[in-house]
């Protein structure tokens, strides 16, 4: 079987791999949080750089190759993904304690993991539009920091609710709908793209606080664990091979 | 047009097609129409074209001149490039505002105009320039403002007002090898056919011919790589032209349109490609007719069209696609992205066009200049474009020189050129600096001048940019810096909110609140920027500034605080709307910051 090295272990791949899915398959946990085994991958969040014979690359669509010399835990590499991850914590509204997803969130897992003790940048504080429109669903785009993951999920299941829209740091996910609100879209508490969110934009109701503070997701397993866990056993079927 | 938009919609569709490679025409179309995207216009387009009507809003949004809220009857942008500031365009606009008592940006309660800013309109070299209705009027003056402002209130269409302020002039001052060779209409295509394909692309790969959109991958091996991808071809020409400071495709978009065609046909002769595209940024539509004509023109003569050169099996037509403001959209893939009805977003790498382009088939993207010297060099051989330039960089290269100098314009000029040579033919006096090929190129001093414009020294789309001694070198950072966060896509991280944070930091040096770390901090913020994004844009965007850091670091200096910390917001402004409230504007409800 081909491989590359990451940080100096031999890591096998199958042709077609990215370096994320060959990763995974042998265990090793690359940080990330637009990227998710089920979907296609997307490579905006930019968390899973990696090195690649020097250059910056991000792991989650970048194919595996022979002869690649990968380097994910250098001291570069993790300032990097620090100060990504500041990046989105600043420039969304994100006031962990009062957020029912606090816990099991994945932005705030990656912080965490990363060493993040405070948002080095100044905060951005943009008003953003939150909708209670649906029944069962809330939107709370105050902390939405597209990864396009509820798109995907929704365009897969044939429904198309939401999209991301504007520019630069106006971006902003909109839902696909005449009014522009949830509750006139066909979304269904049921569907995946109401339970992929990594934070807390997408709630389903009644759902809030089932798990106790202290029981959550990530309150005693780190997301690297987590992902490893959950995450690897699907990258064998990843996208795109699920019906072979 | 109609007045209904709905109407506007149907008729939009049923003009362009009811495809997704519409969606952006008919989009403009109703832009034109109602000065805005209306909603149900929207849902119109949406069941027409099947596609998700966020889809569609998410289009508006993305391009500059779509909007999904009314604008003005006359829509205006002022091109708020650096070298039209320098001319002066800040005071031009709040005078066009203060003439129309309206703020900068709005839209006019009466709805009968709208004034914002747009990113460089590639007319430097006769700024300060605007934007109106599309209608591109450059050289403004004062008075001329005035004028323009009494035609908007007694409501004057645009096609009244006077006809010399729409004409745009090209400046040639100095040509040479591209710009006087004699040309005749379809003997380079007529060379081809009869030597084949394999002629042309040792003639290309002989002349050493480098792409001129800035990148300078060889022209030779992306169209042997596309020959050899299998699928359907096809041709575009990138006529995108948003580096700020870049007019040498609007000049030879007029000139040498012919050259270009022709080009183009040579690349679809070689690669078998049966439809050609040329993306023309929207600030050039004055250009589209002059385009069309010469369209027309070689279908006439048997050079474009079917059976073209009466060969039975050569077919080959060429649309023009309007962009819509998005410097992104010049970025190869995003441009794709956007002929295909999409937002221009950059797509993952590799696949590279050249295998999967558009609708995933293998696909030439050339720059405007690279077509018209590939023509060229298969009329006169690859010796004679070789024979020209330095070792790894052959031929000339179009310059677009604006700033400060006395004859602003085109320079066709040898690779290899040095910078002093340059100044010198263009007359500029004591420099601070320049910027060799756009924000997104090189900024250098004086000290450097020795340096050669060439792709193993200091790299250019075509852009030249020259900076008198008293300017202000962090307004100059802070206008590119500002411009790549404005046409930041938005898609990856690091660009999106990175570049966002860079401008504030500099307004906060500007401020006279910048302090040492905050010089630390641009620095390694620029660098994370510059690493973690995830297309050329966001790769340079940090350029100006680490460029001049590097350079200059007395300028950044000067401004700072003595001491290491200071925050970035003004205590006492954010206390104005308390005051306001509480009806309190004593001395004592003010805070000094210390
Ligand atoms: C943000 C960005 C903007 C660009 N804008 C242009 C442009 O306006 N015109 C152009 O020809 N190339 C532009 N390019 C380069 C193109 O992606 C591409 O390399 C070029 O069109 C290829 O043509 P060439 O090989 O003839 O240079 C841009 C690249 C980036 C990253
Ligand atoms: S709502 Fe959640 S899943 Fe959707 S783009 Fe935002 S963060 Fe990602
Ligand atoms: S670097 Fe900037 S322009 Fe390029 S993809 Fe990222 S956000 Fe978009
Ligand atoms: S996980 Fe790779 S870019 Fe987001």
């Amino acid at each position: 079987m081909p491989h590359f090295t990451l940080d100096g272990r031999t890591i096998p791949f199958e042709p077609g791999q990215t370096l994320m899915e060959a990763a995974m398959a042998a265990g090793v946990y690359i940080p990330h949080l637009c990227y998710h085994p089920d979907f296609e991958p997307h490579g905006s969040c930019k968390l899973c750089s990696v090195e690649v014979n020097g250059r910056i690359c991000s792991a989650c669509t970048f194919p595996a190759a022979e002869n690649q010399e990968v380097i994910s835990a250098s001291e570069e590499v993790r300032h990097l993904r620090l100060r990504l991850t500041q990046m989105l914590f600043v420039e969304g509204n994100h006031l962990c304690p009062s957020c029912e997803a606090s816990g099991s969130c994945e932005l705030q897992a990656t912080g965490y993991y990363l060493g993040m003790t405070d948002g080095h940048f100044s905060h951005f504080f943009p008003r953003r539009e939150i909708d209670a429109s649906h029944p069962e669903v809330l939107l709370d785009r105050d902390r939405c920091i597209f990864c396009a993951l509820c798109v995907r999920a929704s365009r897969d299941e044939g429904k198309n609710v939401f999209a991301l829209s504007g520019r630069g740091i106006h971006t902003r996910l909109v839902v696909n709908s005449p009014s522009g609100k949830l509750g006139d879209t066909d979304l269904e508490a049921t569907d995946r793209a109401a339970h992929i969110c990594p934070v807390g934009a997408i709630l389903v109701r009644g759902t809030a606080f089932r798990a106790p503070i202290g029981e959550r997701k990530y309150d005693h397993r780190t997301i690297a664990q987590v992902a490893l866990e959950e995450e690897r056993p699907l990258v064998g079927r990843q996208h795109g091979q699920a019906e072979d | 047009m109609p007045s209904d938009p709905i109407q506007t919609a149907a008729l939009a569709v049923e003009r362009y097609g009811n495809h997704l490679s519409s969606l952006l025409a008919i989009l403009r179309q109703l832009q034109q129409s109602h000065h805005y995207v209306p909603r149900p216009a929207m849902e119109k387009v949406a069941e027409r074209l099947a596609v998700p009507l966020a889809e569609v809003e998410a289009v508006t949004e993305f391009y500059s001149f779509l909007h999904s809220f009314p604008q003005g009857r006359y829509e205006i942008y002022f091109s708020n490039c650096i070298i039209d500031d320098l001319q002066g365009r800040e005071t031009l606009q709040r005078r066009l505002c203060e003439r129309l008592k309206m703020a900068v940006g709005t839209t006019r309660a009466d709805g009968l105009v709208s004034v914002a800013e747009t990113s460089c309109t590639g007319l430097c070299d006769q700024g300060p320039a605007i934007l109106v209705n599309g209608h591109a009027i450059g050289s403004l003056t004062g008075e001329k403002i005035d004028r323009i402002a009494d035609l908007i209130e007694q409501q004057i269409c645009v096609e009244d007002w006077p006809a010399k302020w729409f004409r745009i002039e090209d400046r040639f001052e100095r040509r040479d090898l591209l710009l006087t060779a004699a040309w005749q209409s379809g003997k380079a295509l007529k060379s081809a056919l009869r030597r084949g394909p394999e002629y042309v692309l040792e003639a290309l790969s002989d002349s050493g011919l480098r792409g001129r959109g800035g990148a300078g991958f060889p022209t030779a091996k992306k169209w042997r790589f596309c020959r050899e991808a299998a699928g359907e071809h096809y041709i575009v020409c990138n006529a995108d032209e948003g580096e700020p400071g870049t007019f040498k495709d609007r000049v030879l978009l007029r000139h040498h349109a012919d050259q270009l065609l022709e080009g183009m046909t040579l690349a679809a002769f070689v690669t078998d490609a049966r439809r050609g595209f040329i993306y023309l940024r929207a600030e050039y539509a004055f250009l589209r007719a002059e385009l069309e004509a010469a369209m027309r023109q070689r279908r006439r003569q048997g050079l474009l069209g079917r059976n073209i050169c009466g060969l039975m099996d050569f077919h080959f037509d060429i649309e023009i696609v309007m962009g819509a403001g998005a410097y992104i959209c010049g970025e190869e893939s995003a441009l794709l992205d956007s002929i295909e009805g999409r937002r221009g977003q950059p797509r993952n790498r590799p696949p590279y066009p050249v295998t999967a382009g558009l609708w995933g088939q293998p696909t030439v993207v050339n720059n405007v200049e690279s077509f018209i010297a590939a023509s060229l060099i298969v009329l006169n051989g690859g010796a004679w474009f070789a024979g020209v330039g330095t070792e790894k960089s052959k031929g000339t290269k179009l310059l677009s020189i604006g700033g400060d100098c006395r004859w602003p314009g085109i320079y066709e000029v040898p690779f290899g050129m040095t910078v002093t040579e340059i100044m010198i033919l263009c007359g500029a006096g004591e420099t601070l600096g320049v910027q060799v090929g756009g924000p997104s190129g090189t900024f250098i001093g004086p000290g450097e001048y020795d340096r050669r414009i060439a792709f193993e020294d200091l790299g250019t789309g075509g852009s030249f940019m020259v900076f008198g001694k008293e300017r202000d070198m962090l307004e100059i950072v802070r206008n590119f810096t500002d411009f790549f966060a404005h046409e930041s896509c938005g898609f990856c991280t690091p660009c999106r909110v990175g570049t966002s944070i860079l401008v504030h930091l500099l307004d906060k040096l500007r401020n006279g609140w910048g302090t040492a770390g905050d010089i630390l901090e641009l620095e390694r913020l620029g660098r994370v920027v510059r690493q973690g994004s995830h297309c050329g844009l966001g790769h340079t965007a940090a350029n100006p500034l680490l460029d001049t850091l590097e350079r200059f670091p007395d300028r950044y200096q000067a401004p700072l605080q003595e001491i290491d910390f200071s925050p970035g917001f003004d205590l006492d402004g954010e206390l104005e709307t308390a005051r306001r409230l509480t009806d309190r504007f004593s001395a004592a409800d003010h805070l000094t910051q210390e």
